[in-house]
């Protein structure tokens, strides 16, 4: 039988982060993914912050597969044909540990896993691993089919939001639809130039957009928006309860969404190329799976590690940072005699060091925040009925700000307090 | 004839197999008329994997050891990795530029040369053809050469003390033959559904050394009797068959007025009588 210290399956952003890291600390390492090269199953927003790279990969602006460098926010509220957009424009978000850029994930996740490679992790694709391969009741490596084992001391789980293996190792139970939304993103192909000028960017500048709002009519959950190099990625992140509670299908939401007039606006003469749609866990650290057990240990999606507190998604940043924990948590378990539940319960330890664990607890309640519907109709439409009398001049008698809050906010047929203090509690969990 | 060893070895089964283009992503150049092949997927050859999952379930019920040759460029290697990957224990490939443009007179002869340095062989298999050339010479070809038994189109294959029972597909029902070993077959295309490879088995690749590549110095292959001017048949001109276009009637309204109409229309066409 084939033997490896550690295998990670899936060569995602987590997993190659995972082999990469083994790999220099002098593990013997597999690393399987299932698609026929990594990345052709991935799937996510667009946007990677930079910040773990720089750790994993000292170098790795040299060669890593950017899009473009996000140098404008923009946080958009929707209702049926309006837009309030809230701008922000920096060069410093394009600088230093906090860079971000927008990247393609058949294009990234080559990449990434081919620094493991030349780690000296062993990547073999195109094999779905369907169980973890059992001896004396402990995991000692996974199974592919009934002959088709491989040993290792070490099993680390990079399987994305569905992961099979998860459930398989005893350390979650199924997944619930709360817990996950779905995404849905279409690549609408644009010329480069076509970008640079209708959003005002230079040659390797990108921009992000939240939509909030009307983007998902009504159900819970948001838009987003990102330029790559010649293509914008556009998609939705909807509730899949809501989707299911009101018999909604999430193609149609897309549509909807990519023709209110102001994203129009901006996908206009492009060709829609490519079309995904993926799970995505909602609840952070309100569905983490047990982390780690007797030669397991698990990162990335597969372990819930994402961030979405209404103005920022964050997923592969953490699965890098998580990958590299779990090698570091593995170094420390061989010195402390193997990887055992005990010596791997470390893990925790080095997620925590990078902000990983903290950041999910800190923003824990953010999804439950988010479940509050009015902040999907009520509190965009109200914000967008204001703007347009703050801008509306049409002689009829021009009232003071101050009196148009007060008025919609009394339109609104919300009661004063229960908005005071969906304000306080959005402050306090976003 | 062969160097047969001791009987208390395992049989050694060696498949023949070709790299080529993949069929469904071929496309002809609009302009030269000849095919595409630059840029075009490779697979092996459908037949040739049939003959390589029939040898992989005898390695299942006879522990046989199964070994793949082919010969061509070092390109060819993409095959015969994935060959091993799916269960075969080793590969050869007989690689030299001398050998370009060899048709299948040369090839039958260099790929008995090549056989004949592995040895130790018990049956041989090809594929009935191959998709990109069509001609079903190479394995009857192989068997003059070391001068075998042979059964093609054998769709399914039993080994029993030394003799081999093949069901033959024939134009008209199934023949079922029997011969002793050591002997070859060449296997019907469809036969049987080729297995994925295995993680055990790309693991194996990953590693290296699966495939050995052979010079025809290494095999001893006489310069002289193969490559483009040893061939006797030329491919002197290409024609494609352009596809007429077809009028394409659609007719709409109620299921029962639409057939009327369509019977109608056939009968006006002469193609059936009403």
């Amino acid at each position: 039988m084939e033997r490896f210290d550690a295998i990670v399956v899936g060569a995602g952003p987590a997993g190659s982060s995972a082999a990469l890291t083994l790999a220099r600390k002098g593990f013997s390492t597999l690393l399987v993914e299932r698609g026929r090269a990594p990345g052709v199953k991935g799937m996510f927003g667009g946007r990677i912050y930079a910040w773990p790279l720089a750790d994993l990969v000292p170098e790795w602006a040299k060669d890593c597969p950017i899009e473009r460098l996000v140098i404008r926010e923009n946080l958009a509220f929707l209702t049926e044909d309006a837009s309030l957009t809230v701008s922000f424009d920096s060069p410093k978000l394009a600088q230093g540990r906090g860079t971000s850029f927008t990247a393609v994930r058949a294009k990234f996740d080559a990449w990434l896993a081919k620094k493991a490679q030349d780690a000296g992790a062993m990547l073999v694709t195109g094999i779905r691993v369907d169980d973890l391969w059992r001896e004396g009741g402990r995991v000692r490596g996974v199974s592919v089919a009934p002959n088709d084992h491989v040993a290792s001391d070490l099993v680390v789980i990079a399987e994305g939001a569905a992961s099979t293996l998860v459930r398989e190792a005893g350390l979650k139970a199924d997944l619930e639809p709360r817990e996950v939304s779905v995404g849905i993103k279409e690549t609408v192909e644009l010329p480069a130039e076509t970008i640079q000028e209708r959003f005002g960017l230079g040659e390797k500048e990108g921009a992000a957009y939240v939509y909030a709002g009307h983007a998902s009519m009504g159900l819970r959950g948001g838009g987003f928006l990102y330029t790559n190099k010649a293509s914008v990625s556009i998609g939705l992140v909807v509730s899949s309860e809501d989707l299911s509670r009101k018999k909604v299908e999430v193609q149609d939401l897309q549509t909807k969404f990519r023709m209110h007039p102001a994203v129009q606006r901006l996908l206009r003469g492009g060709k829609v190329v490519e079309y995904s749609a993926h799970l995505v866990p909602e609840l952070g650290a309100g569905m983490m799976p047990q982390l780690s057990t007797d030669g397991v240990l698990v990162v990335g999606d597969a372990a819930g590690f994402l961030i979405n507190n209404g103005y920022t998604f964050r997923g592969v940043d953490l699965a890098i940072a998580s990958g590299i924990a779990a090698g570091e948590a593995a170094e420390a378990a061989r010195s402390a005699g193997g990887m055992s539940k005990v010596n791997l319960a470390v893990y925790e330890k080095f997620l925590r060091a990078r902000n990983v664990l903290t950041d999910l607890e800190r923003f824990r309640r953010a999804p439950l925040y988010m479940k509050n519907e009015r902040l999907f109709d009520v509190y965009p439409r109200m914000l967008m009925e204001i703007a347009e009398r703050m801008y509306t001049v049409d002689g009829s008698g021009k009232e003071r700000l101050f009196d148009v809050v007060l008025d919609e906010a009394s339109a609104a047929k919300v009661p004063k307090l229960k908005m005071l203090l969906d304000l306080l509690h959005g402050a306090g969990s976003m | 004839m062969t160097d047969r060893g001791p009987t208390a070895r395992p049989m050694r089964v060696i498949v023949c197999i070709k790299q080529v283009p993949r069929a469904q992503e071929l496309q002809v150049d609009p302009v030269t008329q000849t095919l595409k092949r630059v840029g075009v997927p490779s697979e092996i050859n459908p037949p040739d994997a049939n003959a390589l999952e029939m040898a992989l379930r005898l390695k299942d019920q006879h522990a046989a050891e199964v070994v793949v040759l082919s010969m061509g460029p070092t390109s060819f290697d993409e095959s015969l990795e994935r060959a091993v990957a799916m269960g075969a224990d080793r590969s050869v490939l007989l690689t030299d530029r001398i050998l370009g443009g060899s048709d299948t007179v040369p090839t039958a002869y260099a790929l008995s040369e090549t056989i004949q340095k592995i040895g130790g062989y018990d049956l041989l298999l090809c594929g009935e053809e191959t998709t990109d050339a069509s001609t079903g010479h190479v394995g009857p070809g192989i068997a003059g050469h070391l001068d075998l038994p042979q059964i093609t189109y054998a769709s399914e294959i039993r080994i029993e003390d030394g003799r081999v029972r093949a069901r033959r597909t024939a134009e008209d029902g199934t023949e079922w033959w029997e011969t002793t070993l050591p002997c070859l077959c060449t296997v019907n295309f469809g036969c049987n559904r080729p297995r994925e490879p295995t993680l055990t088995g790309k693991i194996r690749v990953e590693r290296g050394g699966v495939v050995t590549h052979w010079s025809c110095a290494d095999v001893g292959i006489d310069p002289k009797k193969v490559g483009l001017f040893n061939s006797p048949t030329i491919v002197a001109k290409v024609d494609t068959v352009r596809l007429p276009t077809r009028a394409g009637r659609i007719f709409s309204g109620e299921p029962k007025e639409t057939v009327r109409q369509l019977l109608d229309s056939l009968i006006a066409d002469g193609v059936i009588s009403p």
